[in-house]
């Protein structure tokens, strides 16, 4: 599957706040669903995202099966100084995806 | 399953399109009460939302939950949390969860958030099992808990793939 | 659903006697209107309007942002196919058409497109298909896989905002005509054709949603129903579920002469691949 869309302005002045948004592909399968042949399909999910800069947690959050399929999501942060901001989903099954995206402040 | 399609309608020519109307709705209704599982009542959410946050009794205001008020689809209704704070070290959000009344869980999502944010804003897609409405509530690192919540509508299409 | 191939003139007369309009005016008409070239057309039919003005703007806004619709995550996908050698040809869709955004740009706008090896037109996917088993040397991908919904994806975004232009060859005109009549044929347990709806009643209410006027601008695209992408085969499939008629397979020729009919239907309407759709 698809890596991540992450869209992070590449550059950024000290101390402004900006906008994150990621979009990934991932079916959130709620494990309340009958398939083709009836049965329940079993529940398939991301749990959780957490984004830092260099280590630094900076957002995260926690998802239930109510989180729409191909997650997206918003936030914002205040940038002090440049690094590398890290993106992590991990969930049922395993499911681990990481991404790092390098922002510059000037 | 047994088919959920009701008799074939007998259908005559300026009526068809309200009858496939009335098939069509009758069918989905008969399919959404044969296959969800009990959902949520507001009880159970309110249950949900004491296990998340506590004890503590949500004060009205500083949460502007913005839910689109009509949905031609439930299965990805976007949505934005704005909560009304300085964000600074010693006042700012800690966290935001949120919360639905109809679908099968009450619990939906929690967002952790802090002073490093700027700007206490977070924007998702969810899911929507039903027309109902949904809640907000944002922790405040002084411990209080504020809320905001919207009624949205969520409209049920007629010709549907048919998986069941 | 197997069906004797009327030829051109009779197909209109056995269309059009099913529609309230008088006879002799219609067939004139459509027939005047097979002659006419794409702007032509589409300045005859200025009231047409695509799914995409019967929605809210939430969904609109969706589909207008690469970083919300979701569709761009098959996109993605497809560009790194596009670019991956395949095959005992060992050989990529860019060894031969280079980069997709100048080579497939308004490519997509002109499919169904007659192919003169199969002697009928074929859609986009069966010609991506057959890419693949003539000059790769590979197998041909399933309909509706996640690949070949990637890669028609990616081939589409290229003509996103260039008008349909479905050639006015005469080599198309059977099938148009074959695809019109589908269009107009009563089917399924409701006994209705697909003009019942989608023209007679288009801006309407069936059930909780409101019936657009069935213009394909959008496809591949990304349907919150199916939480996914798919073709235009797959949605022309759950109308016929929906008139509970026993839907085509894919791939059949009936359903790429509807695809073409529906796309000439269209002609001059700007293309908006991958598309969001309730």
């Amino acid at each position: 599957m698809a890596k991540p869309l992450i869209k992070v302005p590449p550059t950024a002045k000290k101390g402004e706040i900006i906008e994150i948004k990621t979009l990934i592909a991932h079916p959130m399968e709620t494990g309340y669903r009958a398939g083709l042949n009836g049965a329940t399909l079993p529940r398939d999910i991301i749990r959780r995202f957490v984004c830092s800069l260099d280590g630094e947690e900076i957002f995260s959050a926690d998802f239930s099966p109510a989180i729409a399929a191909n997650p997206f999501l918003s936030f914002f942060t205040r940038i002090e100084k440049s690094g590398s901001i890290t993106f992590q989903w991990t969930g049922d099954n395993g499911f681990s995806v990481s991404e790092t995206v390098e922002i510059s402040v000037s | 399953m047994s088919s959920p399609i009701s008799p074939p309608c007998a259908v005559e020519r300026r009526r068809f399109l309200r009858q496939t109307a009335e098939c069509a709705a009758g069918a989905a209704v008969t399919l959404l009460l044969a296959i969800r599982p009990a959902r949520a009542t507001p009880e159970e959410m309110r249950a949900a939302i004491r296990q998340t946050i506590g004890p503590a009794a949500p004060h009205d205001g500083r949460v502007l939950l913005d839910l689109p008020p009509l949905v031609e689809n439930g299965n990805a209704v976007p949505l934005t949390v704005t909560v009304d704070s300085p964000m600074t070290g010693q006042d700012h959000v800690v966290a935001i969860h949120l919360f639905n009344e109809k679908n099968p869980q009450p619990y939906v999502a929690s967002f952790h958030l802090g002073p490093r944010a700027g700007r206490a804003q977070v924007s998702t897609r969810i899911k929507l099992a039903d027309s109902q409405q949904v809640i907000a509530i944002a922790q405040m690192s002084d411990g209080s808990f504020w809320q905001g919540g919207a009624k949205v509508i969520v409209t049920i299409a007629a010709c549907v793939e048919d998986v069941n | 659903m197997p069906m004797p191939r009327p030829s051109a003139s009779t197909t209109y007369e056995k269309s059009r006697t099913s529609t309230r309009h008088p006879l002799a005016l219609t067939i004139i008409l459509s027939t005047a209107l097979l002659a006419l070239s794409p702007a032509q057309a589409a300045n005859l039919t200025d009231n047409r309007r695509s799914g995409y003005a019967f929605m809210g703007p939430p969904l609109r806004a969706m589909q207008d942002d690469d970083m919300t619709n979701p569709a761009s995550l098959w996109q993605r996908d497809g560009e790194t196919l596009w670019a991956e050698p395949i095959g005992e040809a060992g050989r990529s869709c860019a060894d031969c058409h280079g980069d997709a955004a100048s080579s497939m740009r308004g490519v997509a706008a002109r499919y169904p497109a007659f192919d003169r090896t199969m002697n009928r037109p074929i859609d986009l996917e069966q010609r991506i298909n057959h890419c693949r088993t003539a000059y790769q040397k590979a197998g041909p991908l399933a309909f509706e896989s996640h690949d070949l919904l990637a890669l028609s994806t990616h081939v589409a975004r290229q003509s996103r905002g260039l008008p349909i232009a479905i050639e006015n060859s005469k080599a198309l005109h059977p099938f148009l005509a074959m695809g019109r009549s589908l269009f107009h044929e009563r089917q399924g347990q409701l006994n209705l054709s697909c003009a019942q709806c989608h023209d007679d009643n288009a801006g309407r209410s069936l059930g909780g949603a409101t019936i657009p006027q069935a213009h394909p601008t959008g496809y591949p695209l990304y349907r919150l129903e199916w939480q996914g992408v798919g073709s235009l085969q797959r949605r022309l499939r759950n109308c016929m579920s929906g008139m509970r008629a026993a839907p085509y397979a894919f791939g059949a020729e009936a359903f790429v002469d509807l695809e073409l009919y529906l796309m000439w239907r269209a002609n001059g309407m700007p293309m908006e691949s991958p598309a969001v759709r309730p």
